[in-house]
């Protein structure tokens, strides 16, 4: 059994040293059993994930169901030309782009600043139900935020306007005034996500070295010169990785969030319209599958390249934090 | 009986740490502030996350007619169970809904939660020399994808999957980042015990099966219940690939519909002879979605801790 052990693990050097197409098979032979316990997941990724991708040549042509993908007319660029001089394209990245700048913006704050005071509070039921409470609305389905946003904002019976008529005013059409949209969805976003993402935020401050805390409490440090010189600098190498790749994924919007809330109301596209909802409606209502494609692979291009750039910079500052 | 020892370490290195300020030392008046404001600042916010949940089950309980006088309240306004007495009258679409999504559910985070924990093992196990180009295999897939519309094509004409259930059913069967989730749990399973295995004769499939697998009850609770919210909270692929063709819709899309589109309110009380106006819509709706998110928040409190875990484990290395 021993020699059988040594042989095992010898074995991986002498794949890496010698490449002989003899010894590859020889590998694959050995390690069977956990390339089988892989295949799966390899079928899974190769149907779902990689068999899609040449269809992306949509995007240069023009499509029909009839000809199929590649027997489809060639067009070369004009799709993409089209989303530029109709403004569309530019439309959709302005709004996506700005859109999570401002999550990114105010979620991180409100998720360190509520991470923070969570570990103020002492009382353990306080903290736990608090906590639970504010998990919550990331633990539901997106649709039910179609159901709240209805329920506060419509003009007939929301919330909002109960409210409004009570106090004497006169009810607002929310859902037609799309300058209202951009703090809506905000508002909906940081609901949603402030909870969740203080949760990251929370474990830094209680993995930060305890004997910090004493010298800080020792030297008279106040609560604010604590939070200031201890808890913030300890959070900033999390606070750096989580920027840097949520910037590397600033064109991916939350399709759910955004389709539930707005959905097919064109009043408020000028406001709200992101490059996934503007795809899926592409798609599901107007069948338009090659300027889809073509929008689709301009986002998978460019979010690829942030990604890798992130991935860079995180790659400089600290190794250990990378993705690869 | 050895890699049951070897087992404790990793659990004990993590005892519960808090942070305190030392008792010794006095509390002036800064930090009296601070706790003060925090504790008013996370109950306000944890009331501003209650809020909605309290406004929809209050207007699932209110009569239809208050509700048009004076609109939704944080109270039921006469309070009733009229709403839910119409989805149970003809409980057929909903029942319907619930056993399919229930199915779906159950199913798939069985299997993928088996070829999720397979993978995972097999990708951290040192010795296998495949492991980072399956890894980055995997892996590509978050950086790069085809984009909707092309996948959209090749799973409804080529996979011919439009209009059936294992459109949806098998792309939540997995997804990189559980993979990666997994593997980073794996990695605190001592590579001892697969020597251990291996010393006993024992092949990789049966090591993994016996000895591992029981040792990751955490990890398959945490990722389990990621699938399963997958499963059970799904109204997207539903709406890309089922849309009308199927009778019984999954729930969350079934409930989409209902706050979406008048017929399919009027359809899921089965009652066609009941005109639109005479159907009390705003509580109807509301209690729709009490009925259908009811179950996942009633299991919340109990699953609450594998969510957090698998965040905070998810972060140290996305």
């Amino acid at each position: 059994m021993a020699a059988a052990l040594t042989q095992e693990r010898v074995q991986p050097r002498e794949t890496s040293t010698t490449k002989k197409p003899k010894s590859l098979l020889r590998s694959i032979v050995r390690n069977r059993v956990l390339l089988l316990m892989c295949l799966p997941a390899i079928l899974f990724f190769v149907v779902f994930s990689y068999a899609p991708m040449p269809g992306a040549w949509i995007a240069f042509t023009n499509f029909n169901y009839r000809d199929g993908i590649f027997g489809s007319p060639f067009v070369g660029l004009r799709n993409f030309e089209f989303l530029i001089q109709s403004g569309q394209l530019w439309l959709l990245t302005k709004n996506t782009v700005l859109y999570n700048l401002a999550f990114i913006v105010l979620g991180n704050f409100l998720q360190i600043a509520i991470a923070i005071m969570l570990n103020e509070v002492r009382s353990k039921y306080f903290k736990k139900i608090s906590q639970a409470v504010m998990f919550l609305p990331y633990f539901i389905s997106v649709v039910l935020i179609g159901v709240i946003a209805f329920n506060l904002l419509n003009y007939d019976t929301g919330y909002v306007n109960a409210l409004i008529t009570q106090t004497g005013g006169d009810p607002i059409k929310i859902y037609s005034i799309a300058g209202a949209w951009p703090i809506i969805i905000i508002l909906f976003q940081l609901w949603q996500s402030t909870g969740y993402g203080s949760i990251v935020y929370f474990a830094a401050i209680m993995g930060i070295d305890n004997s910090l805390f004493e010298a800080a409490a020792i030297d008279g440090a106040s609560a604010w010169q604590r939070i200031r010189y201890v808890i913030l600098p300890s959070l900033k190498p999390t606070f750096i990785i989580l920027l840097l790749f949520s910037l590397g994924g600033i064109m991916n919007g939350n399709f759910g969030l955004f389709w539930n809330l707005v959905g097919n109301n064109a009043a408020l596209f000028q406001t709200t319209d992101i490059i996934e909802t503007s795809v899926y409606r592409m798609i599901i209502s107007q069948n338009n599958f090659t300027s889809s494609t073509a929008v689709g692979l301009y986002q998978s291009l460019f979010g690829f390249a942030l990604v890798m750039l992130a991935n860079w910079i995180v790659r400089k500052i600290n190794e250990d934090y990378a993705l690869f | 009986m050895s890699h049951v020892v070897a087992a404790k370490p990793p659990r004990k290195a993590e005892p519960p740490r808090t942070v305190k300020p030392p008792r010794k030392v006095r509390l002036d008046r800064s930090d009296y502030v601070l706790r003060g404001i925090s504790y008013l600042t996370v109950a306000t916010f944890a009331t501003f996350c209650a809020l909605p949940f309290i406004l929809i089950i209050s207007a699932s309980f209110s009569s239809e007619s208050a509700i048009m006088r004076d609109g939704f309240g944080l109270l039921p306004r006469e309070f009733t169970f009229a709403a839910y007495e119409y989805i149970f009258r003809a409980p057929r679409q909903i029942i319907g809904s619930y056993v399919v999504t229930i199915v779906m559910t159950v199913a798939g985070t069985a299997i993928g939660l088996f070829v999720i924990a397979m993978t995972g093992y097999a990708l951290q196990r040192k010795d296998f020399p495949f492991r980072n180009s399956i890894s980055f295999f995997i892996y590509f897939t978050t950086l790069f994808s085809a984009g909707l519309a092309p996948t959209f094509i090749w799973v409804s004409r080529y996979l011919e999957l439009r209009g059936s259930y294992l459109a949806v059913f098998l792309q939540l069967l997995m997804t990189p980042w559980l993979i990666i989730l997994m593997k980073n749990f794996v990695r605190s399973v001592p590579y001892e015990i697969v020597e251990s295995g291996k010393i006993d004769g024992a092949g990789d499939f049966r090591i993994f099966l016996r000895l591992v697998l029981p040792m990751m009850k955490p990890a398959l609770a945490t990722i389990g219940l990621f699938l399963a919210l997958g499963y059970w909270n799904e109204w997207y692929l539903s709406s890309l690939y089922l849309g009308s063709t199927v009778e019984f819709k999954p729930l969350q899309y079934h409930l989409y519909n209902i706050i979406n589109t008048a017929n399919a309110l009027r359809n899921s009380v089965a009652g066609s002879n009941v005109s639109i106006t005479e159907l009390p819509s705003n509580t109807l709706k509301m209690a729709s979605a009490v009925v259908a998110t009811g179950p996942i928040v009633l299991a919340y409190p109990f699953v609450q801790r594998y969510f957090v875990s698998g965040i905070t484990v998810g972060a140290v290395k996305g």
